[in-house]
C-alpha cells in the first residue's frame, strides 16, 4: 500500500507531459515530434489511472484501454502521413511544410 | 417694348449655352453663326429698344421687365427684373455693337485655333453677364453679372491654359479683383441691413431720407462700393492685374479690359451716385484715386516694350480719367468718354492684334516697324484710334470727351486745381506715348516681315470703328463750341447738373491749352522717337525708367507683403497635420495587420508555441482569479 | 513501497528526457520504451496490474515497434548531421522556459488539493465486467475508429505510381 500523497503522483504525470511538450517544441524532425505525443498520450493516461486508484473504481482504467486505442489508431495514421511526406518532401524536417503561411 | 429687354442678355445666355453643351457637334461655321450671330440680334434689339427710348421718352424716364422673383426670405424680396434708362441704354449699346464687332473680328483671328468653339462660348457669357450687370434692377442681379464677369474675365486670360503664365496671369486677375468684390458685397449687406432692400431705384430714393450728408453710415458703404469697382476698374491700389491680363487673345483683350468689364465700376459708382453724393470724403477719394492712377500708369506706359501692355496701361490711365469726372460730380461727362474710350481703345487693340499676328506673336514694339507701307488700312485706323486716344484737337472724339472732363475737374464745385493739373500733365504723357507707339510699330526700317494679309473680316470692324472715333464726338459739344448737348440731355432726369463754381468764361483757355498740350506730346514724340534722338536712349537705360516699368513697384510690393506671408503660411501646414491623422490610422492598420500576417508562419512549431503560451495565459487566469 | 514508486518515477523522467534529447531515432524510441516500462512498474504499485500488462503489450510492444519499422523503412540513420544542426543548445531556451512557468502555475494550482490513494487493487474481471456492461457502446465505438485508422493507414501509405494519359505523353 503506497503513502504517496496523491499530489506528487499528479506532479510526476505532469512533469512527464511537461517532458513531452519540451519535446515537441524544441525537435524539428518529425518523427521525435510524433514521439512527444506519444509520451503526452501516456501521461494523460496516467493520470486516469491515478484518479481509478484513488476511487478504487474501474473507470479510470476503461479510459485508459480507450486511450491506448486511440493512440494506436492515431500513430498509425501519423506515420502513414509522415510515409506521404517523406516520399513528397524528400526530407523530414517539419518547417519544409510550411505551404499555409500568410 | 418691356419685354423684348428682356432678350437682350438672353440671347447671348442661350448661345452660351447651346455652344458649351452642344459645340462638340458642331462646324466651325454653325459655331461662328450661333456665336456671332446671338450679339447680332442683341445689338439689334438695342438699338430698336434705344429709338423706341429716344422717340417716345417713357414716363418716369425708364422701361421695366420684370420676369420673375428670384427669391423672398426674411425681408429680402429680389427679383428677376430688368430695368432700362439712358444709363443703362448708353451702355448696352456700347456693350453689344462694339461686342459684336469684336466677335466679327475674332472669327478670323481664332479661326485655326482648338479652342474655336470654347473661344466663342465664353465671350457670349461675358456678354450675357456684362448685359445682365447693366441691365439688373437691384444690386444683388448686378452682384450675378458682376461675379459672371469676373469668371469670364479668368477664363478668357487663361484661354491659351496650356502655358503656365497664363493661368497664373487670370488667377492673379481673379484673386485681385475679388478682394474688390468683398468689399463690395459687405457694402451689399450694410445696405440691406440698413434700408432693407436692394431695389436700386428705391434705394436711392431712400437713402438720402435716412442718412444726412457725410453721416459715417453713409461714408463706409461708399467706401465698400468704392472697394469693389477699384478692384473691377483696376485702379489705385488694385491696379497690378491689367498688364499681366494681356496674356490673353487680343479680341478678349479688346472686348473685356478695355470696352466694357474695368468699366463695370465706372457704372456701379454712376448708378449708386446718390450715396456718393452724401459721402464727399469718399467722392474726393474717388477724383484723387483717378488723378494718381492716371499719372501711375501714364508714366508706365511710357517704358513699355510689350505693345499690349502699352494699351492696358493706358486703359488703366483712361479709365482713372472716368473716376475723376466721377469725383468731381461731372457723371454725364465720365459715361460719355466711358463711351468714346471703348470705341477707340477696342480699335486700338483689335489693330495690335493684326499687327502680333501678322509679326508671328512678335509683341515687342521695338522689333517691329516699317509696317505702314505693309498694312495700309490697319495703319490709318491705329492712326485714327491713337490720335482719339491722344486728343487731337477738334477732328478727334476723344478731345471732346476728355477737354470736357478736364474742363470740370477745374470749375466743378468739388474740383481744384490740382486736380487739373494732374488731368493736364496725364494729357500730355499719353499724347508722348501714344505717338511712341505709331512711331516706333509703324515707322522706321521693317524689322519683322509681315506673312498674312488680314482679311475683311478683320478690317471691316477696324474700319467702322475708326469711323466711331472721330464721328462719336459730334454729339456732344461745348458750350462755347455749338454748344450740342445731345448727350447730356438724356441723363437729365438720372443725374443732377455739374455745379460749376469758378471761372465760367474761361473756358475757351482750356481747350487751348488742352490743345496744345496734346500737339505738343505729339511733336516731343516725334523729336525722341522718329529723330531717334539720344535722350531716348538714355532714358531707355535709367533707373527711372526700371522703376516705371515695374509699374512703380507695385507687384514687387504686393508680392512681399501680401503673397510671401500667404505662402509661408500654408507651406507650414503642408503635410496637413489633419490628413496625418487620418494617415495615422492607415498606418498602425497596416501595422498591426504585418504584426499579425508575420505570425503565420506555417510551420508547426511555431504553432505548438502558439498553443503553449494560450495555455500558459488560460491557466494563470482559470487559477488565480 | 514507495521507496519503489520514487525509483520508477526518477527512471521514467530521466529515460524520457533522454528519449526527446536524443539525436539518433532508435536510441530515442529504445529510451522511451525503457521509460514505458518504468511506468508500467507503477501501474502495479498503483493496484492495477491489468493496466501495467497493457502497457506493457501494447504502448512498448505494438505502438514503439510500429515507430522502429517506419524508421527503419524510411532509412533516416544518415541524417544524424542534420540533427546536430537543429539541435542547438539555444533552441531549449525558451521552451525550457514556457515549460517552467507551466510547472510553476501547476504547483501553486495543486497545493489547494489534498486526497489519499486508496489501495484497492483492481482485478481484470471487474474491469472485463465494466467494459462490457457499462462502457459497451465505446468498446464497439473504438472498434470502428480502429477500423478507420487501418483503411487510413493502409490508403496514405500507399506509393501510387503517376499515370499520365498517352495523350500527353511528350513523344
Amino acid at each position: 500500500m503506497i503513502t504517496v500523497s496523491l499530489e506528487i503522483q499528479i506532479l510526476f504525470a505532469f512533469l512527464l507531459f511537461l517532458i513531452g511538450l519540451l519535446g515537441l517544441l524544441v525537435r524539428r524532425n518529425i518523427i521525435f515530434m510524433l514521439l512527444s505525443i506519444e509520451v503526452m498520450f501516456n501521461s494523460a493516461g496516467l493520470v486516469f489511472v491515478l484518479a481509478s486508484s484513488r476511487w478504487g473504481q474501474t473507470d479510470g482504467e476503461i479510459m485508459f484501454i480507450f486511450i491506448l486505442a486511440v493512440a494506436a489508431a492515431e500513430v498509425s495514421v501519423g506515420l502513414a502521413l509522415i510515409l506521404q511526406m517523406y516520399h513528397h518532401y524528400k526530407t523530414l524536417d517539419a518547417d519544409a511544410m510550411n505551404k499555409l503561411k500568410d | 417694348m418691356t419685354v423684348t429687354i428682356a432678350f437682350i442678355p438672353a440671347l447671348p445666355l442661350f448661345s452660351f449655352l447651346v455652344l458649351s453643351l452642344f459645340g462638340k457637334w458642331l462646324s466651325h461655321k454653325a459655331v461662328a453663326y450661333i456665336g456671332v450671330g446671338s450679339i447680332a440680334i442683341s445689338a439689334l434689339l438695342t438699338i430698336i429698344a434705344g429709338i423706341s427710348f429716344l422717340s417716345a421718352s417713357p414716363a418716369q424716364g425708364f422701361f421695366h421687365s420684370t420676369l420673375w422673383q428670384w427669391m423672398n426670405t426674411d425681408g429680402l424680396s429680389v427679383d428677376i427684373a430688368f430695368h432700362l434708362d439712358a444709363l443703362s441704354l448708353v451702355f448696352i449699346f456700347v456693350i453689344t455693337f462694339v461686342g459684336f464687332l469684336i466677335h466679327v473680328y475674332s472669327i478670323e483671328f481664332i479661326a485655326d485655333d482648338e479652342g474655336f468653339t470654347r473661344f466663342f462660348s465664353y465671350m457670349n457669357l461675358f456678354v450675357s453677364s456684362m448685359l445682365i450687370l447693366v441691365l439688373a434692377d437691384n444690386l444683388l442681379l448686378m452682384y450675378l453679372g458682376w461675379e459672371g464677369v469676373g469668371l469670364c474675365s479668368y477664363l478668357l486670360i487663361g484661354f491659351w491654359y496650356k502655358d503656365p503664365a497664363n493661368g497664373y496671369a487670370a488667377r492673379k486677375a481673379f484673386i485681385i479683383t475679388r478682394v474688390g468684390d468683398t468689399a463690395m458685397i459687405i457694402g451689399l449687406f450694410l445696405l440691406f441691413i440698413q434700408l432693407g432692400t436692394l431695389n436700386t431705384h428705391e434705394l436711392m430714393q431712400q437713402v438720402p431720407l435716412k442718412w444726412a450728408e457725410g453721416s459715417p453710415m453713409a461714408v463706409l458703404i461708399a467706401a465698400l462700393l468704392l472697394g469693389g469697382a477699384l478692384g473691377k476698374s483696376a485702379q489705385l491700389p488694385l491696379q497690378t492685374w491689367l498688364p499681366d491680363a494681356m496674356a490673353g487673345p487680343s479680341p478678349v483683350s479688346a472686348l473685356i479690359h478695355a470696352a466694357t468689364m474695368v468699366t463695370a465700376g465706372v457704372y456701379l459708382i454712376a448708378r449708386t451716385h446718390v450715396l456718393f453724393a452724401l459721402a464727399p470724403v469718399v467722392q474726393t477719394a474717388i477724383a484723387v484715386i483717378g488723378a494718381l492712377t492716371l499719372l501711375i500708369s501714364g508714366f508706365s506706359a511710357l517704358t513699355q516694350h510689350d505693345l499690349k501692355r502699352i494699351l492696358a496701361y493706358s486703359t488703366i490711365s483712361q479709365i482713372g480719367y472716368m473716376f475723376l469726372a466721377l469725383g468731381v460730380g461731372a457723371w454725364s461727362a465720365a459715361v460719355f468718354h466711358f463711351m468714346i474710350h471703348a470705341f477707340f481703345k477696342a480699335l486700338l487693340f483689335l489693330g495690335a492684334g493684326v499687327v502680333i499676328f501678322v509679326l508671328h506673336e512678335e509683341h515687342d514694339i521695338f522689333k517691329m516697324g516699317g509696317l505702314r507701307k505693309k498694312m495700309p488700312v490697319v495703319f490709318y485706323t491705329f492712326l485714327i484710334g491713337s490720335a482719339s486716344l491722344a486728343a487731337l484737337p477738334l477732328v478727334t472724339a476723344g478731345f471732346y470727351s476728355k477737354d470736357q472732363i478736364l474742363w470740370f475737374a477745374w470749375s466743378s464745385n468739388r474740383g481744384s486745381v490740382w486736380l487739373w493739373l494732374a488731368g493736364i500733365t496725364g494729357a500730355l504723357l499719353t499724347s508722348v506715348y501714344t505717338f511712341r507707339m505709331i512711331f516706333l510699330t509703324f515707322y522706321g526700317e521693317a524689322k519683322n516681315e509681315p506673312h498674312y494679309k488680314p482679311g475683311p473680316l478683320m478690317l471691316v470692324p477696324l474700319v467702322v470703328l475708326a469711323v466711331l472715333s472721330i464721328v462719336g464726338g459730334f454729339i456732344q459739344l461745348p458750350e462755347n463750341f455749338g454748344h450740342i448737348q445731345l448727350f447730356s440731355k438724356l441723363f437729365e432726369s438720372i443725374f443732377p447738373e455739374t455745379i460749376l463754381s469758378r471761372g465760367k468764361s474761361m473756358e475757351l483757355i482750356f481747350q487751348l491749352l488742352s490743345a496744345v498740350v496734346s500737339l505738343g506730346g505729339v511733336y516731343i514724340a516725334y523729336l525722341l522717337y522718329y529723330k531717334k534722338s539720344p535722350l531716348a536712349e538714355s532714358f531707355e537705360h535709367s533707373a527711372v525708367h526700371d522703376f516705371f516699368y515695374r509699374g512703380w513697384g507695385f507687384d514687387t510690393l504686393y508680392d512681399k507683403v501680401f503673397v510671401q506671408p500667404a505662402v509661408w503660411l500654408s507651406e507650414i501646414n503642408k503635410k496637413d497635420f489633419i490628413d496625418s491623422f487620418y494617415n495615422g490610422i492607415a498606418y498602425f492598420v497596416l501595422f498591426y495587420n504585418r504584426l499579425f500576417s508575420s505570425m503565420q508562419t506555417g510551420k508547426i512549431r511555431w504553432y505548438v508555441m502558439a498553443f503553449s503560451v494560450g495555455i500558459i495565459i488560460i491557466l494563470t487566469i482559470m487559477f488565480t482569479l | 513501497m514507495n521507496v519503489i514508486f520514487y525509483i520508477a518515477a526518477i527512471v521514467a523522467i530521466l529515460s524520457t528526457i533522454m528519449a526527446i534529447s536524443n539525436k539518433n531515432a532508435i536510441h530515442a524510441l529504445l529510451y522511451l520504451i525503457v521509460s514505458l516500462l518504468a511506468i508500467s512498474i507503477v501501474f502495479f504499485i498503483l493496484g492495477a496490474p491489468f493496466i501495467a500488462a497493457l502497457e506493457v503489450i501494447i504502448y512498448a510492444g505494438a505502438i514503439m515497434v510500429l515507430f522502429i519499422f517506419v524508421i527503419m523503412m524510411l532509412n533516416i540513420g544518415l541524417e544524424e548531421e542534420l540533427e546536430k544542426k537543429w539541435l542547438t543548445p539555444k533552441m531549449w531556451i525558451i521552451p525550457s522556459i514556457l515549460a517552467v512557468i507551466l510547472l510553476i502555475i501547476f504547483i501553486y494550482a495543486l497545493k489547494s488539493f489534498s486526497a489519499q490513494a486508496s489501495g484497492h487493487v483492481i482485478s481484470p474481471k471487474q474491469v472485463g465486467i465494466s467494459l462490457f456492461t457499462t462502457y459497451l457502446i465505446p468498446v464497439e465505438i473504438s472498434a470502428i475508429l480502429l477500423l478507420a485508422g487501418i483503411t487510413g493507414a493502409y490508403h496514405l501509405g500507399k506509393q501510387k505510381k503517376k499515370v499520365i494519359h498517352r495523350f500527353l505523353i511528350k513523344k
